[in-house]
């Protein structure tokens, strides 16, 4: 084994670390949990950006838990779609655990945030590097339940129902992905994802197991990632969670619990064929477009930017399930770029509540001039969003309208530069309520929001416009291109990994 | 979970919880202890272990089986029980990989054998009953607005 | 194979009890059947025939045993319910107190 593969299980180790030290030692010492959840989440983003310069060294990269070879133990897979994965999670997890720092302040346990964070990070982790089929299902179900816990964090009204909501259809979810892996297992008696795609494609799998289990995961990780069949709950439960969570919840749990499983396990165990890259696209388009009908009609800020997520998770299927190089690039750079993006939204509807006590876009307005700083980032989040140059959001839409014009899915592109118009004229809506206009009448009071908030949703704006940079040939290659192999080269991905084992 | 009961249930239910409660306990660290020659392990033993508190709570009411095991040690128990997993995971380090099986694994059916198995099953004990017996205690103690 | 088609008739039980039921303590047992139905489908997945339990005993001589990871796995999943369910009914206890009623058609302030 290649000694640099040891930096693969720090992924885990180092948040369950965090998590359980802080819940131990945090209880006594009131500011303890900040700096532990702080540093532990700076230190996954040293790592991670290693990680990129350890995978263009050394290729993929596996490491076999407990000294067990696989197929027998379980081997933790370190390749280019999963590198690029960690880097999105933790870049992500590590600003807003810094804008948590001053926000959480009003709610009365603060450990009890971080500990909670902390264990639904270490899950993430754990979906995104693992290799094997039954410890991508464990890891997934450790980051669900810390998330309806956080969901619930305010414990009123509305943030109950809504955790009560989410918690039911995504333990039904659970349920289908479970009875997947049972199917699954029956056929092959193996749980090594590499080792299964190979005995699935020597074997010669009967249409109906095929069928029967392509279903069940759609449903299952349908739910985790919210496209449009299995989209009710969102909407309820992004905007009553505090602002932190929703921006973890929109910006990488759908898309490391929900996209990137359901990518990894439909292309690259069981193969994607036509029939199924169909449906992927109907529902892909599906999603883009209710999301941003239902969208236009809402005043309620963190509502509106909910659906907006459902709307953009759609582009991001509509570009894998295209099925092209081009197409898969679009789709991924814009998984990318909606983390930070829609981290950033979330994260500037979360200031202004700090600061005004509402989240209703009638009852706000002039705040450009009493909050510069939220006011300028959300206006480059906004036109990040909806498509406009030089952000990043205008880069991967581009892409993807491209590459479904070249594939010859004209009709679906018709739709998706629909769907990106409407968002802009939602979002002209958003800003010229809140931040444009006269002052409104009872608000009160309003200073800026404090230092670490600020300083995150800086780091945040400075990612939207910098977002280009990853087109750039050098950079292209050793970032993006390798996760698009991944996904294009499907079932003949296992062969690769069964190969650099031990 | 509302009004005021009288705690605790009748007479003969206490006395035969106060002469059962021990063995309920001793049979729990069995199942624990004897994780890896025969079926059970930490997960069951711990729960076994939870329940026996519980039967107490049932039987005398909250306050004495708060007074037998109050809230921080508890959670005490369930932090020490989850460090003490990891650091084992982490000592299998010293072998070169990440819950590598570092200590001697012996002969087969006896009881000082199999390596790491016994110690990680302890942790899991603790941590599973300190859990289970602390999340019976938050739902009974919590009060309602009504009440207040 | 009758097995198995009981095993998804108590699946199904489960799923109706989650679909139909008004009452929140009913939708919670619904997802525990559920659940437990698909715990035991994997185990009647293991069996093998003429199988014996998968514990290696020092004083018989063992021919055949039955598949021995489900064991595992099951393990794991039963766990990982028992935290689902613990959760869920200590957020339906909040629920009582807030809202009054236990009730899914009166706990509709959400909407829109």
């Amino acid at each position: 084994m290649n000694p640099a593969a040891n930096i693969i299980p720090l992924f885990v180790i180092i948040p369950l670390a965090g998590a359980f030290l802080t819940s131990f030692i945090a209880k006594r010492f009131r500011c303890v949990s900040d700096v532990i959840g702080n540093i532990t989440t700076l230190a996954l983003v040293i790592i991670s950006l290693w990680a990129i310069k350890i995978f263009n060294t050394h290729g993929i990269l596996v490491y076999s838990v407990g000294a067990w070879k696989p197929p027998i133990g379980i081997a933790l897979v370190l390749d280019g779609l999963a590198v690029f994965m960690v880097v999105t999670v933790n870049v992500v997890a590590f600003l807003i655990s810094l804008f948590a720092i001053d926000y959480m302040a009003k709610f009365t346990s603060k450990w009890k945030f971080y500990t909670l964070f902390l264990l639904m990070l270490a899950g993430m982790n754990g979906v995104v590097i693992t290799g094997d089929l039954f410890n991508l299902f464990v890891f997934l179900e450790i980051a669900f339940v810390a998330s309806i816990a956080l969901v619930a964090f305010g414990t009123g009204k509305h943030e109950l129902e809504a955790a009560f909501k989410y918690a039911v259809m995504g333990t039904l979810g659970s349920l289908f992905i479970l009875l997947g892996i049972v199917f699954l297992y029956s056929f092959t008696s193996t749980l090594n994802m590499a080792d299964m795609a190979v005995i699935l494609a020597t074997k010669g799998a009967g249409k109906n197991i095929i069928a029967m289990t392509t279903v069940l995961f759609l449903m299952g990780f349908g739910l985790k990632a919210a496209l449009v069949p299995f989209h009710a709950w969102l909407p309820d439960a992004h905007p009553s969670a505090p602002a932190p969570i929703s921006a973890m919840l929109s910006g990488i749990i759908i898309k490391s619990l929900g996209i990137y499983a359901l990518c990894r396990v439909l292309i690259n165990v069981i193969g994607l064929t036509a029939e199924v890259q169909h449906i992927l696209l109907i529902l892909g388009t599906l999603s883009m477009v209710v999301g941003v009908f239902l969208a236009i009609g809402q005043w309620d800020l963190k509502r509106l930017l909910a659906y907006h997520s459902i709307s953009q998770i759609g582009y991001v299927v509509l570009g894998i399930a295209l099925g092209t190089p081009l197409g898969i690039l679009g789709g991924l750079f814009h998984l990318f770029n909606h983390s930070i993006f829609k981290s950033l939204l979330f994260l500037n509807s979360g200031a202004l509540e700090y600061a005004t006590g509402t989240r209703d876009l009638k009852h706000m307005g002039g705040l450009m001039k009493k909050m510069p700083v939220t006011g300028s980032t959300n206006l480059i989040a906004s036109m990040s969003i909806a498509g406009i140059p030089p952000f990043n959001g205008f880069w991967s839409k581009l892409i993807i309208i491209i590459a479904a014009v070249q594939a010859g899915q004209l009709w679906y592109a018709f739709w998706a530069v629909v769907a990106s118009v409407l968002t802009l004229a939602s979002f002209t809506k958003v800003m010229k309520y809140a931040y444009f206009g006269k002052m409104g009448k009872d608000l009160g009071d309003i200073k800026e929001v404090p230092l670490t908030m600020r300083i995150s949703m800086s780091i945040f704006a400075l990612l939207c416009l910098c977002g280009g940079i990853l087109l750039i040939p050098g950079v292209l290659d050793s970032f993006l291109i390798p996760a698009v192999m991944v996904i294009k080269s499907g079932i003949t991905q296992a062969l690769i990994v069964m190969g650099s084992i031990g | 979970m509302s009004k005021e009961h009288q705690p605790g249930m009748s007479l003969i239910v206490r006395t035969i919880t106060r002469l059962t409660v021990g063995l309920i306990v001793l049979y729990g660290i069995y199942i624990v202890s004897h994780g890896h020659v025969s079926p059970g392990g930490g997960f069951a033993g711990g729960v076994i272990i939870a329940l026996s508190f519980v039967h107490l709570m049932l039987a005398y009411g909250k306050d004495l089986a708060l007074q037998k095991l109050p809230k921080g040690v508890s959670s005490f128990f369930e932090s020490m029980g989850a460090i003490l997993f990891l650091s084992l995971a982490l000592l299998g380090f010293t072998g070169g990989y990440f819950f590598l099986n570092f200590i001697s694994k012996g002969q087969p059916f006896r009881l000082f054998s199999a390596g790491i198995i016994p110690l990680a099953n302890i942790a899991i004990s603790l941590k599973v009953g300190a859990g289970l017996f602390a999340i019976f205690i938050a739902l009974v103690i919590l009060k309602f607005e009504s009440e207040k | 194979m009758t097995v198995y088609l009981l095993c998804f008739i108590l699946f199904s039980v489960g799923l109706y009890c989650m679909l139909r039921k008004r009452n929140i303590i009913k939708i919670i047992v619904g997802i525990i059947i559920a659940e437990y139905a698909t715990n035991l489908f994997f185990i009647l997945v293991a069996y093998r025939r003429e199988g014996r339990s998968p514990i290696y005993s020092p004083d018989q001589t063992i021919v055949n045993m039955v598949d021995a990871l489900p064991q595992a796995v099951v393990l794991t999943a039963i766990v990982i319910g028992l935290a689902s369910t613990a959760l869920l009914v200590a957020l339906a206890i909040r629920i009582y107190d807030k809202y009054g009623t236990f009730d899914i058609t009166r706990i509709r302030e959400l909407r829109g």
